[in-house]
């Protein structure tokens, strides 16, 4: 695939060239803060942002959406988005989150519904710029992203490397002039920085030791002990970039005749999640539900991605929780404290 | 645009199924016979189905007939929740969806060849049981010695007295029944359902054990096996979870790293060694 470069100028051009064809979703500034809203000028896009308020994952698994409508007593329909857009802006390691659930989207049973967004979105990536407060990219090797994306940007000063990932993106980038050796050696030094750099947490262990550490610390006493002040509000599992349980609910209209059958977010920190008919709930203890998250993330979805760790080191969760336990590498840091690294 | 997707079959899309038999067995267990509208079905001992009513939603129930038997299949849904409550209305002719057969943890209809075999249940646990007990009945010959143990809580509890019934007049069957809280109608055992395992003429330890029944039965049938050197290899028991989605992906009837859905309803006792939530 291609490595091209353009100025800053020309990216602003071609950034409202896709604006023209295109439903362009790009980082906006919200507040102080940023976030993915559609985008209808080039100059609305700020890919110096930090961290976006929510991760991608809303575009191909939505909060709510309709799986499928049905007549009361007659048949159900499939109901798909099938609408392309192009999302821009997305960080590494945010583009590692996705992989990781394209993959468990597509394995054992294809999930139609999530699969059509995907693959109905092109993906600019951009490699990161400002770090934001929490990110601890660089301690779970998520802060330089190799594949997914289509194009993926890296600012090296007054110009953009832009790198086609696909077919798609090579076609976005038709008619652009290819990188140069000093510009391949500025943006080396940008992923050299970030792979160091984007990590104002640090993992005391290598990322993919994780899952051994958990085999031993299943009853330590700091689930206990963290969990005493969890709220159980499940907002860790909203910004998570790589959470993507949900449940579904049906609808019936007003006529009492047509309805529809939704999924919607659902999260394994709050109370009720693993409740069944007759009242019995299998997670009740907050502590259970706390240790579940953090063993999700590095032992039992890993284990179903070859190894991979399903905590892109964002840090969302760590902003995002009130109070302020959530951050996965203080919990893991303190197992590896207490238990070592055998 | 995507040509892929539209190739695909929608895993959460029901399937149109009606309604032949709906039996109400007592005051909430409802039997109902379906047959397909596609006429497609073939399941294996064990499997479950999402039981989608439109307006309400889906609910997890194992089959309780066996593949051996002709007529569509069966299910017995007890009314305890939004979903089974609406079943409860249903009437020949109804309509309802179905998505499966599911699971991949299933009773061990091959591995069980030639062993003696061992059902506890307790109380409505014998209705996923009943679906291997009729496939064993039904291929006798491939199976050792069949023991049957029922335990109830109380008399219009007790489900399937017709077959229980079939069951003891049989020679190759040894069918034990007993009741926690009997009345005047029951002469038999009295107790709960571990009490019979020390009238079991089989022997126990080269048996194969299947275990379904409510959760707090388990801890007490394991340690009686236990005592009777039952290996755990020969050890299934049947799990409940909120098997919400039940291909894998909502994560609501996770125990640990499995999936109940997916590794289950069944599981062999020495693989819930590394799950610590399942019991």
């Amino acid at each position: 695939m291609s490595v091209k470069k353009l100025t800053k100028d020309d990216f602003a051009k071609f950034v409202e060239a896709l604006i023209a064809k295109e439903n362009v979703i790009g980082v906006q500034a919200k507040g102080d803060r940023f976030d993915y809203a559609p985008l209808e000028a080039a100059a609305d896009l700020r890919l110096d942002y930090d961290v976006t308020l929510q991760p991608p994952k809303k575009f191909f698994l939505p909060p709510r959406e309709t799986l499928m409508t049905f007549e009361i007593g007659g048949a159900y329909t499939s109901e798909h988005d099938d609408e392309t857009f192009v999302l821009l802006g997305v960080h590494p390691y945010d583009m590692i989150a996705i992989n990781q659930m394209d993959e468990l989207f597509q394995q054992d049973n294809y999930d139609t519904h999530y699969m059509k967004r995907r693959n109905n979105a092109t993906i600019i990536a951009c490699d990161v710029m400002t770090p934001s407060a929490n990110v601890f990219a660089s301690s779970m090797k998520t802060a330089v992203v190799k594949s997914g994306y289509d194009v993926l940007l890296t600012d090296i000063g007054d110009d953009y490397v832009a790198e086609a990932g696909t077919e798609k993106g090579e076609a976005l980038l038709a008619g652009v002039a290819e990188a140069d050796a000093a510009a391949l050696e500025s943006r080396q030094a940008v992923w050299a920085k970030n792979e160091k750099s984007l990590n104002k947490h640090e993992l005391e262990c290598d990322a993919h030791y994780l899952p051994k550490l958990l085999d031993r610390a299943y009853d330590h006493a700091v689930w206990e002990e963290i969990a005493k002040t969890c709220f159980s509000c499940g907002s860790c599992n909203q910004v998570c970039p790589t959470c993507y349980c949900f449940n579904v609910q049906d609808d019936v209209n007003w006529d009492l005749k047509t309805g529809q059958r939704d999924r919607a977010w659902d999260g394994c920190l709050l109370d009720g999640f693993t409740k069944v008919a007759g009242d019995h709930e299998f997670r009740n203890q907050r502590a259970d539900r706390f240790r579940h998250r953090l063993y999700r993330k590095a032992k039992y979805v890993p284990a179903k991605i070859g190894g991979q760790i399903a905590c892109v080191g964002c840090g969302r969760c760590v902003g995002a929780c009130l109070p302020d336990i959530a951050n996965p590498i203080s919990v893991y840091n303190r197992l590896i404290d207490d238990l070592g690294i055998g | 645009m995507c040509q892929c997707c539209s190739e695909k079959k929608d895993i959460y899309l029901p399937q149109l199924a009606t309604v032949v038999k709906a039996d109400d067995m007592n005051v909430t267990e409802k039997y109902l016979q379906l047959t397909m509208d596609d006429g497609q079905f073939d399941y294996a001992p064990g499997q479950f189905v999402e039981v989608s009513v439109a307006g309400i939603g889906e609910a997890p129930i194992t089959i309780t007939s066996s593949p051996t038997q002709s007529g569509g299949f069966e299910l017995v849904i007890r009314k305890i929740g939004n979903v089974t409550n609406a079943v409860h209305t249903l009437t020949p002719g109804d309509k309802l969806g179905i998505r499966g057969p599911l699971g991949d943890g299933q009773y061990p209809v091959e591995e069980a060849k030639g062993k003696n075999l061992v059902f506890i249940c307790g109380g409505i646990g014998l209705v996923p049981q009943r679906s291997f007990i009729n496939y064993v009945l039904d291929n006798r010959s491939d199976y050792g010695e069949v023991v049957i143990l029922q335990g109830t809580k109380c008399y219009d509890q007790r489900l399937f007295t017709d077959e229980i019934a079939e069951w003891e007049k049989r020679d190759d069957v040894q069918m034990l029944e007993t009741l926690d809280e009997p009345d005047d109608r029951w002469n038999g055992n009295v107790g709960v359902v571990t009490t019979l395992i020390s009238k079991i003429t089989t022997e126990l330890k080269s048996a194969v054990a299947l275990i379904c029944g409510p959760p707090i039965m388990y801890k007490f049938v394991l340690m009686a096996l236990e005592e009777h050197e039952v290996s755990h290899e020969s050890i299934f028991l049947n799990l409940e979870r909120k098997m919400k989605c039940g291909v894998g992906k909502c994560g609501h009837c996770q125990i640990n790293d499995v999936y109940c859905c997916m590794d289950g309803p069944v599981f062999r006792y020495s693989d819930l060694a590394t799950m610590p939530e399942a019991i």
